[in-house]
């Protein structure tokens, strides 16, 4: 991309882009990790990433919208910083899963999808994350906490609000 | 960070080595570890192939297809380069056995993924997890760029021969971004080409035109985690495990209703029965079972009367079902199967592509029907029209998610009849729990 271009990415956001279009047959193999990574980053593929996104695979922005509008993890509005994930797929149906979502919904207080007011947590109800062992499951961001009572949720978003606490 | 069992029954090969920090190379290397690619790279295409048929093992990732003769098919020469593709889009609900792989074993995926390269004559392989998976692809990142470390990944693979006479081999990692269709071998490779992850008309089939337009092997994890062990043991060891026709282990997700839920390895035609109440502890609780679904939320549910089994591909075939991934769940008597069977085509509905017709409104439309049942508003004959909706999608889509939705709601139909009469009339439902919360 040109020099001009207003820039989203971090450095670092950018070197992990090019080691990874180099790596491919085609560079637009990039393009699925690299929206993912990318909104890990940003917090979600706002008009910017997407642009730069297209721009650096060498795509139009549709194109982007097109394949980014498939996938169940990328989204287009901001989440809550720390995003909270319930399975209440089979497995974790069966073992308290939507007990669990519901607690949570009392604790953050918000509807399906909604984020809390101080914008630290968000919370929707999740297909099967691959933890139907140890179910109910949930994820927060990438973390998994699972063999869970709805007795554990105040503890666990408590240790998440001490997380941002320290880094405050 | 989930939960190890174990059972006397069990016949740990692919799971040897869980739990003994072989994630970290030289455990895995001290515990055998790429001995049988070594082999591989000194024996040859021809004999690995021979090797693998005579396993017997069979695509893990429910349809069950010979891995040897699915290596067989790649052509020789090609004017296009050829890969390897190995499937860790783990999604099918009630499957978790991948995650125990590339949690403690990522070595064997790399060392799997090698072999099945030598053997068809790929120099580029792609380990692909599910997005929702990141903590278990950095696992094999780093296990990745160990292996690069060692030399036993890139231009001469174990550091053996020089540039010219050297065999060529090269990894790449790939995340998924959330989508269960890229579960299906098509999808998968349209996803990794920065696609939608819409099926692919077949044929022609992936080992003759599939990534890039290159010959192409896609197998699941699991499939490939067993091959090195398949090598190290002897294909006609390896089939001698399990039962006629069915090669060696299975990882069994064992979940829901059970005392003790888990990733259980057992030969191959192990009794269901006996899985439900000795290995897995039997039904929470002392409760009394009501259904079983065998392979993975979208193999026809079992009775009680019907799961004194054989859990092979063959046998569960037999029994009118599907050993597909492998996930069995397990539902007590206190569970109200029409909400099961909601919450199960309410997962497929979500994940539909919307490509084929069929899948895309029969999914929606059993949705409704079910959501409509649940809630006390069914009539008598939407219990025909559900299984006459689900009939009608059967074989009518490009991939298999049309049937693997229809399979289940059937079954549900079929063999709970009277279960869905109780809801009649505006009765409540004697199990109603979550009839507020199909959000999804």
């Amino acid at each position: 991309m040109s020099d001009e271009t207003m820039t989203v990415f971090s450095p670092q956001l950018a070197a992990r882009f090019d080691a990874l279009a180099a790596k491919y047959p085609q560079r637009r193999s990039a393009l699925v990790p690299m929206l993912l990574y990318a909104q890990d980053e940003i917090g979600y593929l706002s008009d910017a990433v997407i642009l730069e996104v297209a721009e650096r695979i060498g795509i139009t922005e549709l194109d982007v919208r097109n394949v980014a509008s498939y996938y169940s993890m990328l989204r287009f509005k901001p989440a809550g910083k720390f995003n909270v994930q319930v399975c209440t797929n089979i497995s974790c149906m069966l073992r308290g899963g939507y007990e669990v979502y519901e607690r949570f919904q009392q604790e953050l207080g918000v509807e399906p999808k909604g984020v809390t007011a101080d914008g630290l947590f968000s919370l929707e109800e999740v297909e099967c994350i691959g933890a139907c062992c140890w179910a109910p499951a949930i994820q927060v961001n990438y973390d998994f906490h699972d063999e869970l009572t709805p007795e554990q949720v105040p503890a666990i978003l408590g240790n998440y609000r001490a997380r941002e606490n320290a880094h405050a | 960070m989930p939960r190890l069992v174990s059972h006397p029954d069990e016949v740990k090969i692919v799971s040897r080595r869980f739990g003994k920090g072989a994630a970290q190379i030289d455990k895995y290397i001290e515990l055998g570890g790429y001995e049988a690619a070594k082999k591989c790279l000194a024996q040859g295409s021809d004999w690995i192939i021979n090797e693998m048929k005579a396993s017997g093992l069979r695509g893990r990732g429910g349809a069950g297809f010979p891995t040897g003769m699915k290596w067989s098919f790649v052509p020789r020469q090609s004017a296009k380069p050829k890969y390897v593709l190995v499937n860790g889009d783990e999604s099918e609900p009630g499957t978790c056995k991948d995650h125990l792989i590339f949690l403690h074993d990522p070595h064997a995926v790399i060392e799997g993924t090698i072999i099945a390269g030598l053997a068809i004559g790929a120099k580029l392989g792609f380990i692909y997890l599910r997005g929702e998976y990141r903590y278990l692809l950095e696992i094999m990142e780093k296990a990745v760029a160990d292996a690069y470390a060692r030399g036993f990944l890139g231009k001469k693979i174990f550091g053996l021969g020089d540039e010219s006479t050297g065999t060529e081999f090269q990894i790449i990692t790939q995340t998924g971004a959330g989508a269960y269709e890229v579960g299906e071998e098509s999808a998968l490779m349209e996803s990794l080409e920065g696609k939608r992850g819409i099926p692919r008309i077949k044929p022609p089939f992936p080992a003759v035109v599939g990534l890039y337009g290159g010959p192409t092997v896609i197998n699941n994890a699991e499939t490939i985690a067993a091959v090195p062990h398949v090598i190290a043991m002897g294909g006609a060891a390896f089939a001698e495990v399990g039962s006629p026709r069915n090669g060696g282990t299975r990882l069994f997700s064992i979940s829901g209703h059970v005392e003790r839920p888990g990733v259980y390895e057992l030969p191959m035609g192990y009794n269901l029965k006996k899985m439900i109440y000795e290995v897995a502890g039997g039904v929470r609780g002392g409760r009394g079972l009501k259904a079983v679904v065998p392979g993975g939320s979208s193999t026809p549910v079992l009775l009680p009367e019907e799961i004194d089994i054989g859990m092979d591909f063959d046998q569960v075939g037999k029994a009118g079902s599907m050993l597909g991934s492998a996930g069995v769940v397990v539902i007590d008597d206190q569970t109200c199967i029409v909400e099961f069977a909601l919450r199960t085509i309410s997962f497929y509905q979500h994940e539909s592509c919307g490509w084929c017709i069929p899948c895309r409104e029969g999914t929606d439309w059993l949705k409704k029907s079910l959501t409509r049942f649940h809630a006390g508003f069914g009539e008598r004959k939407d219990i025909d029209n559900i299984q006459y909706l689900a009939e009608n999608m059967l074989g009518r889509t490009f991939c298999p998610l049309g049937d693997a939705a229809a399979m289940p709601t059937i079954a549900f139909v079929k063999k709970f009849r009277k279960e869905f009469e109780e809801h009649l009339n505006g009765k409540p439902c004697p199990f109603a729990k979550h009839l507020d919360l199909a959000v999804l």
